[in-house]
C-alpha cells in the first residue's frame, strides 16, 4: 500500500512524514483509499477482460477458419459429395472436379520430402551435438538455421530457374537412361526428363523442412543426460553405439513429434511446390512426371477460377488439406505435450 | 588355442564395430555437408541473379509491362504497408492473449485449449489462411483489397506473438511478481510494469520473427490483396506486394520480368536476414 500512499493518501503538507503520522482512521484518507482500490479494481477487471478477449479471439479465428472452409466448400460438396476425394478428373471447362490428383501429389511429395529430410536432418543434429569440433559447431548450426529463414518463394524461383534445369541435365537424363531396362524402376523413374515434376518438388520440400527436423532433434539430443552417454562410453561403446542404442532411443518421442510438425509444414507448403511441380492433375506412374499438390492447385488456379463451382471446389480442396494437416499436427502436438509433461515430472 | 580363437573373434568384432562407427561418422558428416551445399547453391544463385537486378530504378519505378523499364516501388510500398498494418493489429492481440495464458490462467482448462488451438494456427498452411480471409472479407466486400491482404497477414502474426509472449513471460521469475504484489500493486500494474518489462526483449524478438515470417508470405496474398500494377496506397483496393509480383513475374515468359523477380527475392531475403540477425542479437542481450 505504501506505493499507493505516495500518490494519493499523504496529506499535502511538505517535509518528512513519519508513517505514524498517517492516520488510518482519517475519513478523507479512508475515502481516498476506497477510491483507489475501486479504480484499480476496475482497471484490473478491465485488463483481465481484454486479455481474456484476446485469448478467445484466437479460438474464434480457428473456428472462423474451419467455418469459412466448410461454408465455402458447400456448393462443391453438394455437387460431388465425398466422392470428390477419390475422383481423378479435373476439368474446369466441363465443371467436373475431383481431388485425387492433388491429394496424391501432396502425399507423395511430402513422403518423399520426409524420406530425405528425416535421416539427413537427424544426421545433421547428431553431427552437431556429438561429432563436430567445438569451433565449427556454432557457424554450421547458424548456417543450417539460415536454410529455415529462406522465404519459401525463393525456394520456388530457385527451383524453377536454377535447380530444375540442372536436375534435368545432370540427374534425370542419366537416371532415366540407366534404369531404362530395369523393371518397376523404369516406370517409377521413366518418361521424359522435364526437370520439374513430383520428384523435384519433393526434393525441394525436403531442403525446406531439413532445418526444422535438425533443430528439434538437436534440442532433444542435447537434453539426453550426459551421465547416460558417459556410462555407455565407459563400457567401451563406440560413438555410433552410444547414439543408436542410448541417445536416440531416449529422444525418440521428441524426434517423432518434431518430424510430424515438419510433415505438417511439407503438406501445406504452397510456393516452393507450385513453381516446380508442373501443375498437372493427371496422376502419372513416374516420379519424374509433372503433377500437382493441393496447395499448388489452389495457388495456381484460384485467381483464374470464374465459376462458383470452380472456386468452391478449390476451397473444398483446401478443406481436405486442412483435415489432413490437422490430424498430423494434433498427433505431433500430443506427442510433444506428453514429452513436456514427462520432463516436468 | 582356445584363447587365441576368442582373441581372433574379438578382434574381428572390434574391427566390425570400428568400421560401423567410421561409416556413421562419415554419414553424419555427409548429412551436414548436404545441408550446407544446398544453402550455398541457393544463396549463390540469389546473389548472382539478384544483385544484377539491383539498381536505383528498382526502388523508384513501378512494375512495368514486359519490355519496358521498371522497378518494384509499388510492390515495396504495398508489402511494407500490409506487413506494418498486420503487425500493428496483430501484436496487441497476440500480446494480450499470451499474457492471459502466462499470467491469468496458466493451468486452466481454457488456457489448455487456447494454447493447443494457437499451436495449430501456428502451423496452419498459409494458403488456408488466404482462403479463410477470401471467404470472410473478399467475398463480403465483393473485391480484392490491401485490407484483406493485411488481415490475412495479421492472422499469421497473432499465433507467433502469442507463443513467444507466453514463453517469455513464463521465464520471468515468480519472485518479481510476488514482490510487486506484496507492495500492493494490482495485478494489471504488476503485469504492465514488472513482467512485461522483464520480458520486453523476448517479446520484441517474437514480433521481429513474426515480421520475418510474413514478409515472405505469398500464398495468403494471392487471392486477398491480389496485385496492382500501379502505385497505390489505398487500402480498400487491390494492392501490389513483393511476393505476389515475384510469383506473377517468375511464371511469365519475359526475361526482364524474371530479373525483377530475382531482385524482389533478394530484397525479401535480405529483409528476413536482417530481422533474424537483430532478433538474435536481442536474444543474446537477454541471456
Amino acid at each position: 500500500m505504501f506505493v499507493a500512499c505516495a500518490r494519493c493518501e499523504l496529506p499535502p503538507h511538505a517535509g518528512t512524514v513519519l508513517l505514524t503520522d498517517i492516520s488510518l482512521s482519517d475519513p478523507s484518507i479512508l475515502a481516498a483509499r476506497a477510491a483507489t482500490a475501486a479504480r484499480s479494481g476496475a482497471g484490473d477487471a478491465r485488463f483481465r477482460a481484454i486479455a481474456l478477449g484476446a485469448a478467445l479471439l484466437v479460438l474464434l479465428i480457428f473456428a472462423g477458419v474451419i467455418g469459412a472452409l466448410i461454408v465455402g466448400s458447400m456448393p462443391a460438396f453438394k455437387a460431388f459429395g465425398l466422392s470428390f476425394v477419390v475422383t481423378e478428373a479435373w476439368s474446369p471447362s466441363r465443371e467436373i472436379f475431383g481431388a485425387l490428383g492433388p491429394i496424391t501429389g501432396t502425399l507423395i511429395t511430402s513422403v518423399l520430402a520426409m524420406a530425405i529430410a528425416l535421416p539427413v536432418g537427424v544426421g545433421i543434429a547428431v553431427f552437431l551435438t556429438e561429432l563436430c569440433p567445438r569451433l565449427l559447431r556454432r557457424p554450421i548450426g547458424i548456417a543450417i538455421e539460415l536454410l529455415a529463414g529462406i522465404p519459401s518463394i525463393l525456394y520456388g524461383i530457385w527451383g524453377l530457374f536454377i535447380f530444375a534445369p540442372w536436375f534435368q541435365q545432370h540427374v534425370q537424363m542419366p537416371v532415366i537412361d540407366a534404369l531404362a531396362d530395369v523393371p518397376v524402376l523404369n516406370t517409377l523413374f521413366g518418361g521424359a526428363p522435364y526437370g520439374i515434376g513430383i520428384f523435384t518438388a519433393g526434393l525441394i520440400l525436403s531442403i525446406m523442412i531439413l532445418p526444422f527436423i535438425s533443430a528439434v532433434t538437436r534440442d532433444v539430443l542435447e537434453a539426453v543426460p550426459g551421465v547416460l552417454k558417459e556410462a555407455s562410453y565407459g563400457l567401451g561403446s563406440t560413438q555410433w553405439e552410444v547414439m543408436w542404442k542410448v541417445a536416440l532411443p531416449f529422444s525418440r518421442v521428441g524426434i517423432v513429434g518434431g518430424a510430424m510438425l515438419a510433415l505438417g509444414r511439407a503438406l501445406g507448403e504452397s510456393m516452393a511446390v507450385t513453381f516446380v511441380i508442373g501443375n498437372a492433375h493427371h496422376i502419372a506412374s513416374s516420379l519424374f512426371a509433372p503433377g500437382t499438390s493441393i496447395s499448388a492447385a489452389i495457388a495456381n488456379e484460384f485467381s483464374e477460377a470464374t465459376s462458383t463451382l470452380y472456386i468452391s471446389s478449390l476451397i473444398y480442396l483446401g478443406l481436405v488439406l486442412y483435415v489432413i494437416t490437422f490430424v498430423v499436427l494434433v498427433g505431433a502436438l500430443l506427442l510433444l505435450r506428453s514429452l513436456e509433461k514427462k520432463a516436468g515430472k | 588355442m582356445i584363447a587365441n580363437s576368442t582373441g581372433l573373434a574379438n578382434s574381428a568384432l572390434y574391427l566390425r564395430r570400428r568400421l560401423a562407427n567410421g561409416l556413421f561418422v562419415v554419414l553424419s558428416l555427409g548429412a551436414a555437408v548436404f545441408g550446407l551445399v544446398w544453402l550455398t547453391f541457393i544463396l549463390y544463385a540469389l546473389m548472382k541473379e539478384g544483385f544484377s537486378a539491383l539498381s536505383p530504378t528498382l526502388f523508384t519505378l513501378s512494375t512495368p509491362p514486359p519490355g519496358m523499364p521498371g522497378g518494384l516501388a509499388n510492390a515495396i510500398v504495398g508489402s511494407v504497408m500490409m506487413s506494418l498494418g498486420a503487425v500493428i493489429v496483430g501484436t496487441p492481440i497476440g500480446l494480450f492473449a499470451g499474457t492471459y495464458l502466462a499470467e491469468y490462467a496458466r493451468h486452466g482448462r481454457l488456457a489448455f485449449v487456447v494454447r493447443f488451438v494457437n499451436d495449430i494456427l501456428l502451423s496452419t498452411p498459409s494458403i488456408i489462411t488466404g482462403l479463410f480471409i477470401y471467404q470472410i472479407v473478399v467475398v463480403r466486400m465483393g473485391h480484392f483489397s490491401g485490407l484483406a491482404g493485411m488481415l490475412a497477414l495479421t492472422v499469421i502474426v497473432i499465433p507467433v506473438v502469442v507463443r513467444t509472449t507466453e514463453n517469455m513471460l513464463l521465464l520471468v521469475p515468480n519472485g518479481l511478481r510476488e514482490a510487486a504484489s506484496a507492495l500492493g500493486a494490482p495485478q494489471n500494474f504488476v503485469i504492465k510494469s514488472v513482467t512485461w518489462k522483464a520480458a520486453r526483449a523476448g517479446i520484441i524478438t517474437g514480433v521481429l520473427l513474426a515480421v520475418a515470417r510474413i514478409s515472405g508470405e505469398t500464398a495468403p496474398l494471392l487471392f486477398t490483396a491480389l496485385n496492382n500494377n500501379f502505385m497505390s496506397t489505398r487500402i480498400l483496393e487491390p494492392m501490389a506486394s513483393l511476393p505476389a509480383v515475384i510469383f506473377q513475374y517468375a511464371l511469365s515468359p519475359y526475361a526482364d520480368w524474371h530479373t525483377l523477380a530475382w531482385g524482389g527475392a533478394l530484397l525479401i531475403t535480405l529483409t528476413v536476414l536482417a530481422l533474424s540477425i537483430v532478433a538474435r542479437l536481442l536474444e543474446n542481450k537477454r541471456t
